[in-house]
């Protein structure tokens, strides 16, 4: 019991030290970057479990494989709790990007007459914010497509075929290409944040940092060619 | 070499003071020598406004040397001009065309407020400074130096964070303004020795409290401070501010 009162009010202190509004670190820019590598990675963690169970369907057995797995992911208990820290997780990078962008746009009353942005950084290190916008637009799309008939079986207790319904979107063109262009946000997003997280982290060294930062690159060519490949594939009827 | 053989037109910002706005006028730059500096290339367009009694083009300088940081320019869409690695003053003339138009504005960050034309307030980095940018020293006769051993590394990385000017080029290259290139520059200059390391606490805490009090921007790792910036200033001290103000945060001993 004595140790209680003293472990409260440790936790509120370390509280503080986080949240509190005028002193705390996430109010802090630092803090606020930390955080958005911090979610950013997280998330780039559920593309890896994403890219390698919808990799599944190159087995071309009909979807049987691919099947299993997504009633793994739709029923494992663990696997729920997840995907509420996925959400959280992506709620507060979209919050702390909101956030940054407001921040960013105020330190800069009068705008340049002219930018030569071109002469000193990437076009995609600067666009991060459009990128995960298109982002955005290409996940509503993409969770109706998926998400939601899924949830809607779980349910009401029914048999989902998710590969059927991945076949029934990838028939239509529109759907295709609404998904290239979501991949290809994927990408550059990927190519910049990658890399960027980790500098955001503090993790800067003279040996592992290009490691990181050609890591950051292969891994954003392979996962979404991986993902351009699905649409495309079942398009032209490669996986039946 | 060639003497005053170059015609150019320019268009510079004026305005008159940070309560007023601003616009565009266009000058034209007549016998100029591919020799000039950019800045002599501006004092020969003043004498000339001057003897016709017009109103000059107020610009900051000070050494023309590279290395007070007085001299702000954005030519042409970037810091210091076209050339990478040095301040405005060691711009030349023969960096650009004969008949080029050149845009120069002023450092644009709410943060350095215009004081005239292209002479921008830099006292929020003074600000930064006063609120941790030193170390706390005992005066009297100075020890000797081999009293304290330092790594010659640290040594190396150190001067080279310390070779900031604090010209804010770094501000104005960035898109979101954001001034965490200077003030990890001046972080690292003192936390990397000896000396500073005793205050390294207190000193990124404060130093970065009062960037974020002045409304610098948030840094999205562009690296566009680090190619602008004349002194090649590394994105490395950037990410050491990062982890030791995370370090900072949640062990310093104080309530």
């Amino acid at each position: 019991m004595f140790c209680l009162i003293p472990l409260t009010h440790n936790f509120k202190y370390l509280f503080y030290t986080i949240m509190s509004k005028k002193t705390g670190f996430l109010s802090s820019s630092i803090g606020k970057k930390f955080l958005m590598g911090l979610t950013g990675l997280f998330l780039v963690s559920f593309l890896v479990i994403h890219v390698t169970l919808n990799s599944f369907i190159f087995f071309n057995d009909g979807g049987v494989s691919y099947n299993a797995g997504a009633d793994f992911m739709a029923h494992n208990p663990v696997i729920r709790i997840l995907e509420i820290g996925l959400f959280a997780g992506l709620l507060l990078h979209i919050f702390q990007a909101l956030l940054l962008t407001m921040e960013n746009r105020k330190a800069r009353p009068t705008p340049y007459e002219v930018v030569n942005g071109g002469a000193n950084s990437s076009w995609y290190s600067r666009s991060m914010g459009i990128l995960g916008s298109l982002l955005l637009l290409f996940l509503v799309v993409h969770l109706s497509n998926f998400w939601v008939p899924t949830k809607i079986a779980v349910f009401n207790h029914t048999e989902h075929n998710t590969f059927a319904g991945m076949k029934e979107v990838f028939a239509q063109w529109y759907f295709v290409v609404i998904y290239l262009v979501g991949v290809i946000s994927l990408l550059y997003h990927l190519l910049h944040g990658f890399q960027s997280a980790f500098q955001s982290l503090g993790l800067n060294h003279k040996k592992y940092t290009p490691l990181i930062k050609k890591t950051g690159i292969w891994f954003s060519i392979i996962v979404c060619a991986l993902f351009a490949a699905m649409p495309i594939t079942m398009f032209l009827g490669i996986i039946k | 070499m060639s003497h005053g053989n170059m015609n150019l037109t320019l268009k510079v910002w004026k305005q008159k003071n940070k309560d007023t706005k601003g616009r565009f006028e266009t000058y034209d730059a007549k016998g100029i020598s591919p020799d000039m500096s950019f800045l002599e290339m501006f004092d020969v367009v003043n004498e000339q406004l001057i003897s016709s009694g017009k109103e000059p083009i107020a610009f900051d300088h000070d050494c023309r040397e590279g290395i007070c940081g007085m001299c702000s320019m954005y030519i042409n869409g970037r810091p210091h001009g076209p050339k990478d690695g040095i301040t405005t003053c060691q711009l030349h003339m023969r960096s650009f065309k004969n008949g080029d138009t050149i845009v120069v504005e002023p450092w644009r960050s709410a943060a350095f407020p215009v004081i005239k034309d292209l002479a921008v307030d830099r006292s929020s980095f003074d600000r930064i400074m006063s609120a941790g940018g030193f170390v706390s020293v005992n005066t009297g006769n100075a020890k000797d130096a081999n009293n304290i051993l330092i790594p010659k590394d640290d040594a190396d990385t150190a001067f080279d964070a310390a070779a900031c000017i604090g010209c804010g080029a770094c501000v104005a290259a960035c898109k979101n303004s954001s001034a965490m290139l200077f003030v990890s520059a001046k972080v690292s200059q003192l936390s990397l020795l000896p000396q500073g390391k005793i205050e390294k606490q207190d000193r990124v805490l404060n130093m970065v409290k009062q960037m974020d009090e002045e409304g610098f921007g948030n840094c999205t790792n562009t690296g566009a401070c680090e190619a602008e910036c004349p002194k090649s200033i590394s994105l490395e001290n950037i990410a050491r501010m990062n982890r030791e103000y995370l370090g900072a945060s949640f062990t310093q001993n104080k309530a």
